[in-house]
């Protein structure tokens, strides 16, 4: 039986998997950041891609290798060698990845305490979801209300308090990274601190019906001085129908807290 | 024509048919006058008097088919007709279209029609490629685009993959445990029945009106608790599908357990076996989950109930845990059973036993115990409580092992083997290699909940599943398909026809899926009928790539079709293979053996002289046969 080139296999893993991670890296696959979350989400993903690129080269190495080393010539009726197995190297090739994904369970662990941090001066904008428009409450502005257009100040960190009104739907802003449904029924929040200037979109991310394709709103990321100039400047207030059972839930909220219950919120509060 | 209509068959089961749809129409409209409603209710979530005939009528073809007819008489005392076996085998065409209890004739029913159903399917994924091939509304409106991704992914799933494994394993399990048939094949023949069922009022929906279901084949409440008609349609189908799931589980587990031949211990049956019993287990414990998911829908859309009304009480979260407590282990029911396939034929066609044969078995049930821990990763944005994010993190990361262990164990296998790549069945199981390892990185990236806010709901999600469920489980009941095809039909398909098949689906699979991984990224959202311009030019690559990849699947019908009628003979054992089903005639006799075979050795002894797997009846008559013991080599480290 021949000895393995381990060390030139080793060699072209490495060869193979630098080259892969360093072509990969070239693309901003998540597309422009806008946010504070965005800039370790990005990392944790090139982490994760680098690492990625070497295990899959691994994989392409060691059946490359096999297909020119060992492919049978033709007309060769014979068989490979019995060998059954090699207990040393199964518990190596169970043990590292076992490490590999917890180091990554604990780093994206990290990564998400950090991007669901709240300040306490944190700005809570309501966001209503319905088939198939978003409106936005402004609680600090005295209930100001706008429609299909939100508006936030930069710079700042933004506490979205989600509420949906017929179905599920899913609050997105690519460019901000975060995401989260807004269900009937239940209280949820996302937790962004925009720190770019500009104009995107939020996209409902969740089926919605029929106009779900259609379902999005204009995101507005300003100063803090145009964004206290833009809510003065508007008139409509929200409908009492969204502040009622908004309030409803938030005692029913309080009662379940009380009461010792689990919070049914997507981000620990600090 | 009185004696037809008497005997089981076609024409008693349109008869029973047609009496069941009378049935279960009369109920309700007798009910609902009685009780002085409107005889017809046709609020979108009501219309009883379709959805009732519509349990009633699968029920009362099953009945007028002669698929009850045993168990009838038993249970009334009659006199059962004794076992003369005409039920069972096929001789001729038409003993394929009735209710056969021959697990070989139920094997090749089942992979039949699953792949009728596979270009069904496929026709609906084309039909949303075609859509989305431009930016902009072009050939179906919005909630026809709905109504084509649910019916895609709930065909492909439930009629195709899930049951197309359930076929393979059911024309050679029996035959690799060296049994003479499944452990009950009355049972056995009415899960294949209750499939097409299930297919006909899955795609009857779109018929409805409203149109077909449309919530998504996950069919979140409470958007399905108020979706128009089609919805029920969902509810009942899967029930059928459903059953009949079930019911082959238990039928597997009970065969693997009590008919394996004599010599046959747990740690030398074939792989193929240990998937389909881990898969069993999970079909067992899992899919009732789905079913009273369904019906908890089901019953606040017809009955008023408040499962998942919030107005009334009712948690809508919930339904996403019941319904993902059955949907996650689904994945690991369409993927067990091609891992079986591929560990066959790696071992087969490089000649060589499967490298850590034990620890493969183990992953199996690893993955088994694992996949009923992780089923809320898909809910990391749903709005459940935090806590229980990171420890389902952890364990759906840690799942990655077993299946890792899985991947390098088959590139084990390769190494100091003799690699033979003239059958398509390994070219096939080589790429699956390829590709599931890159849909299992990708299933990695979303399993870290940072990533997952950002891509989930997009396009980074289809491409995952697609790279799981067609690089991965397509590809390997392609191998499978490929790999016994000889041994069903005693003929050999066309390699060169093969190859085309291959390479068109390999290059279709990558063109089609990879650029997916990008667009969602960058942001763009799943189950839209409509996208941003700028992605534009990536939809019209994979729109021509989706229809290349359909293409080559007209290759692979026509292959088969040809070559089962007009193919070489293949022999007995074309790939000079150990395991039990290659040691019978091709295709096999109507009760496998003669004589049941003596296990005497594992079934992967390539390359230890004079090894033997097993010693069929009429052979070495008497002969001591010395039991066969592992040479082991040890690899080189």
């Amino acid at each position: 039986m021949t000895r393995l080139p381990i060390l030139k296999m080793v060699l072209a893993v490495i060869v193979l998997g630098a080259i892969q991670s360093v072509v990969l890296l070239q693309f901003n696959w998540f597309g422009d950041a806008a946010s504070t979350a965005a800039g370790p989400i990005d990392t944790l993903m090139d982490v994760t891609i680098v690492l990625s690129s070497f295990i899959f080269a691994v994989v392409c190495v060691a059946l490359g290798y096999a297909l020119i080393k060992w492919r049978a010539k033709p007309g060769d009726e014979g068989d490979g060698l019995p060998i059954h197995g090699n207990t040393r190297l199964e518990i190596v090739w169970t043990i590292i990845p076992v490490i590999i994904v917890l180091a990554l369970a604990g780093y994206s662990w990290a990564v998400l305490d950090d991007i669901e941090k709240t300040d306490s001066d944190a700005l809570h904008i309501n966001a209503y979801a319905q088939q198939f428009t978003w409106t936005f409450g402004y609680p600090e502005n005295g209930n100001k209300w706008s429609e299909g257009e939100l508006h936030v100040p930069v710079d700042r960190q933004v506490i979205f308090d989600l509420q949906a009104q017929d179905v599920i739907h899913s609050f997105w802003v690519p460019e901000w990274r975060i995401k989260k449904d807004a269900v009937p029924g239940l209280k949820t929040d996302v937790v962004v601190t925009p720190d770019k200037e500009g104009t995107y979109w939020l996209i409902c991310a969740e089926l919605c019906g029929i106009g779900h394709t259609t379902m999005r709103a204009r995101v507005v990321v300003e100063s803090q001085a145009d964004y206290d100039a833009w809510v003065k400047k508007q008139t409509a207030k929200v409908p009492e129908l969204l502040l009622t059972t908004d309030q409803f839930k938030q005692e029913q909220l309080k009662k379940e807290e009380q009461s010792g219950g689990i919070e049914g919120s997507g981000v620990i509060e600090q | 024509m009185a004696a037809a209509i008497r005997q089981p068959g076609w024409y008693r089961g349109a008869i029973g048919a047609l009496l069941g749809a009378a049935f279960g129409f009369g109920l309700v409209v007798a009910l609902r006058a009685i009780s002085g409603l409107d005889v017809f209710q046709t609020e979108q979530t009501g219309y009883p008097h379709v959805i009732v005939p519509l349990i009633t009528t699968p029920f009362g073809f099953l009945f007028g088919f002669g698929a009850f007819d045993y168990w009838f008489r038993w249970a009334a005392g009659k006199p059962t007709i004794p076992e003369d076996h005409s039920g069972h085998g096929a001789t001729k065409w038409q003993d394929y279209f009735r209710f056969n209890t021959d697990h070989k004739v139920i094997g090749t029913q089942y992979v039949v029609t699953t792949l009728f159903f596979f270009l069904i399917g496929g026709l609906l994924a084309l039909l949303m490629r075609a859509e989305l091939a431009q930016p902009g509304d072009q050939i179906v409106a919005a909630n026809t685009f709905n109504g084509l991704f649910s019916t895609h992914a709930v065909v492909m799933i439930f009629l195709f993959i899930i049951p197309v494994f359930a076929g393979l394993a059911n024309y050679v399990l029996p035959l690799m445990i060296g049994a003479p048939d499944m452990a009950f094949p009355r049972l056995n023949a009415l899960s294949f029945w209750l499939l097409p069922m299930a297919g006909i009022i899955f795609l009857a929906s779109f018929l409805a009106p409203g149109g077909s279901f449309d919530a998504g084949w996950t069919g979140y409440a409470p958007l399905s608790t108020g979706a128009p008609l089609g919805q029920s349609f969902f509810n009942i189908g899967v029930q059928f599908a459903g059953a009949s799931s079930i019911a082959t589980a238990l039928n597997f587990l009970v065969t693997i357990i009590t008919m394996r031949a004599p010599g046959m211990n747990l740690w030398r049956m074939p792989l193929l076996v240990w998937a389909n019993l881990s898969t069993s287990l999970l079909v067992v414990g899992a899919t009732p989950f789905i079913a009273g998911a369904q019906f908890m829908v089901f019953f606040d859309r017809i009955l008023g109930m408040n499962f998942f009304n919030f107005l009334e009480g009712g948690d809508v979260i919930s339904y996403q845990h019941i319904f993902w407590f059955y949907s996650h282990p689904a994945v690991y029911i369409m993927m067990l059973p091609g891992f079986g396939i591929i560990s066959e034929i790696i071992s087969t066609h490089a000649r060589k036993p499967v490298f850590g044969y034990r620890l493969m078995a183990l992953a199996l049930i690893g993955i088994v115990v694992l996949s009923y821990s992780v089923w809320a990763h898909h809910m990391f944005v749903a709005g459940m409580f935090s806590w229980l994010r990171v420890p389902i993190m952890i364990t759906t990361m840690l799942i990655a092992v077993p299946t890792g262990i899985k991947v390098f164990s088959w590139l084990g296998t390769l190494f100091y083997g003799k690699i033979h790549t003239y059958s398509t069945a390994m070219l096939f199981a080589l790429a699956f290699i390829i590709t599931f390892t890159i849909g299992g990185i990708s299933g990695v990236m979303l399993g870290m909940i940072p990533i997952d806010i950002h891509v989930s709901d997009t396009y980074f999600v289809v491409a995952h599943i697609h790279f799981v469920l067609f690089g991965g489980s397509v590809f390997t009941i392609f191998a499978g398909i490929y790999h016994w095809f000889p041994k069903m039909t005693g003929r050999m398909y066309d390699e060169r026809l093969g190859r085309i098949h291959f390479w068109g689906t390999v290059i279709g699979t990558w063109c089609t899926f990879i650029p997916m991984h990008w667009i969602g990224m960058d942001g763009m959202p799943r189950r839209v009928a409509d996208y941003a311009t700028q992605y534009g030019d990536w939809n019209l690559v994979i729109s021509i790539s989706a229809f290349a990849l359909g293409a080559a699947q007209l290759v692979f019908l026509y292959n088969m079709i040809v070559s089962w009628r007009f193919g070489p003979k293949a022999g007995d054992n074309p790939w000079r293979a150990n395991s039990i089903e290659w040691l019978v005639s091709s295709p096999p006799p109507v009760f496998n053996f003669d004589e049941i075979p003596r296990v005497v050795g594992g079934p992967y002894e390539y390359g230890t002289p004079g090894a033997r797997h097993a010693i069929m009846g009429g052979e070495d008559e008497g002969a001591e046969v010395p039991e066969t013991k592992p040479s082991t080599v040890a690899a080189p480290s």
